[in-house]
């Protein structure tokens, strides 16, 4: 290879590093493997982790174990795709152009919102986005947050707003739902949004039309993050009176993976367009007159805009948006109806069996796919009793809030059965006898 | 192209005073540099404005620049024609492309403005 560019000698490629600089002596590395050994190696590896096929999950709290049917990997998996690095050039790349504006358009219409981006890189910054998005459309320095939004979102938020001077009033917890009440008190002519997650972190469902009044008494925007597969059943929050919707997209065609990667969306009416921050597809003709997809609005973004950008995001979760889309369409609204209606049922289902077996509801409230259930003994000796069993029983609450007590949040999903969640509420009588002992 | 009766900035805005209220645009040679203008962003009635501090934004298609305003004042005037019709400004920037009308506060200030004469020199016309 040295003799085809026309070099002597390896050495002579790095002239322009200072000998001094050069590294002396072999890099403390192990020897190479052979193929059947770095591949042997690997599968001991991933033989590790716990797969959502093996074990029986009933976590929540932000990540959902959904199905996922194989036309999503199928498509997402061509190479064009899945290797293709910022594949953006109209030039050369009008299929992904395509399939993120049908994405845009897919999440809009979900939404009941007129327009939506090409994703962010999750939910937690989704949230922040919008907030930062309000800031910049009314410049007021205060945003109001329920405190029932999923925690480890709002410490993404906190980190955003942590040089802002943007203050953060939140409300309590403690009740399982948002107070429109103690919104109400909190929001004043200062407040530049309200942002509420709807079903929000317990798994209850919202009101969002009061605390929609709320925000819109003194002027300032309404922000709703929402789980998208229930709005196969739930009121889009267009329909209660949101500027900005957001959301965590894994649920649409994604599996756990340990918690990512994730797919962040954002939706909103066309009177904000030039704050919405990162990429849009737009559609345009070309020079013989021929429909086509662009990036564009880039003077928007943060290389033309600089400082004065509303976010500095550059990029999207384009490979995950894929999936959403595909999944999306494969469901359909009747599809789309029939996935909320199976996890509400069963989730119900669920809730009355363990009800049966003596764990109450934490919170007595309308709950969606998930719900947090009183344990009597220790919630964390009991999930890793179930987990000898390869049951994930739930998330203890405890872990984010101590005051919560033993509490357990379950999560049903569509792909659960009967006899699953019978095994799920025998199991957990069983080891909770066996602690109480 | 450089009017007579205007006053400048070495920003590229033109202003007329009249009374005390001055109009305020950006000149030709500007609106020659930007390009295809697609969108302003311009102050609400009643904002202060500073000289020579940006008080919106204007932009075509692959930039964005700052308005800087020539004089100090509260802004009384505003062109929503410009909303749906920016392009207003590429063919007629120093007439149907006017942005603001801004109640003067510190007259003495545009003492420090360029003559038509000075501009011309800028720009090269």
């Amino acid at each position: 290879m040295l003799r085809a560019i026309g070099v002597a000698a390896f050495e002579d490629l790095l002239q322009d590093i200072p000998p001094e600089l050069r590294l002396r002596g072999k890099l403390k590395l192990a020897p190479p493997l052979s193929e059947l050994e770095a591949r042997r190696h690997l599968e001991a590896l991933a033989g590790r982790n716990a797969s959502a096929n093996q074990w029986l999950s009933f976590l929540g709290g932000g990540a959902y174990d959904h199905f996922v049917p194989s036309i999503v990997d199928e498509i997402s998996s061509r190479a064009e795709f899945y290797t293709a690095y910022t594949p953006y050039q109209p030039e050369v790349s009008q299929g992904t152009l395509q399939t993120i504006y049908e994405y845009q358009s897919l999440i809009a219409r979900l939404t009941g919102m007129e327009i939506s981006n090409a994703s962010l890189y999750d939910g937690g910054t989704a949230i922040a986005e919008a907030v930062l998005m309000a800031n910049a459309t009314n410049g007021r320095k205060e945003v109001v947050v329920s405190g029932c939004i999923n925690p480890m979102r709002l410490a993404v938020l906190d980190t955003y707003l942590e040089a802002s001077g943007i203050t953060v009033r939140r409300t309590g917890w403690k009740g399982g739902a948002t107070d429109p009440d103690e919104i109400a008190a909190l929001v004043t002519g200062k407040t530049s949004c309200v942002v509420i997650e709807n079903p929000n972190f317990f798994g209850v469902v919202e009101e969002g039309c009061a605390i929609a009044a709320a925000a819109r008494e003194k002027g300032a925007l309404f922000v709703v993050s929402v789980d998208p597969v229930s709005l196969g059943l739930l009121a889009p929050p267009s329909e209660y009176g949101a500027d900005i919707v957001v959301g965590e997209g894994q649920a649409l065609g994604s599996y756990v993976s340990f918690g990512g990667p994730c797919l962040g969306f954002i939706s909103t009416r066309k009177e904000h367009i030039r704050r919405l921050p990162g990429r849009i597809v737009g559609k345009t003709v070309d020079k013989q007159g021929r429909p086509c997809f662009c990036l564009t609005l880039q003077t928007r973004e943060q290389h033309i805009r600089r400082e004065k950008a509303t976010s500095n995001i550059c990029s999207n979760q384009a490979l995950v948006a894929l999936r959403a889309a595909v999944h999306l369409c494969w469901l359909g609204k009747e599809g789309m109806r029939d996935l909320a209606t199976q996890c509400l049922s069963k989730a119900v289902y669920a809730q009355k069996e363990l009800a049966r077996r003596g764990f109450d509801l934490h919170f007595n409230k309308p709950y969606f796919k998930e719900f947090a259930i009183k344990l009597p003994a220790d919630s964390e000796r009991v999930a890793a009793s179930l987990a000898g069993e390869r049951i994930l029983a739930g998330v203890p609450l405890g872990r984010f809030y101590p005051e919560a007590g033993n509490s357990l949040l379950v999560s049903v999903t569509e792909k659960r059965t009967k006899a699953e969640i019978d095994r799920l509420a025998d199991c957990l009588a069983d080891a909770v006898r066996g602690e109480v002992v | 192209m450089v009017q007579d009766d205007l006053m400048y900035t070495k920003e590229h805005e033109w202003v007329k005073v009249e009374g005390d209220v001055a109009t305020i645009g950006i000149t030709d040679f500007a609106q020659q540099q930007l390009g295809d203008i697609v969108y302003v962003e311009l102050p609400s009635p009643g904002t202060r404005v500073e000289f020579m501090k940006a008080f919106g934004t204007v932009e075509a298609v692959k930039a964005v620049s700052d308005l800087y305003s020539p004089v100090t004042g509260e802004v009384v005037g505003v062109n929503s024609d410009l909303g749906a019709d920016p392009a207003a400004i590429k063919s007629s920037p120093y007439g149907r492309g006017w942005m603001i009308k801004v109640k003067l506060e510190a007259k003495q200030e545009l003492a420090k403005l360029m003559t038509a004469a000075a501009y011309r020199q800028l720009v090269g016309d």
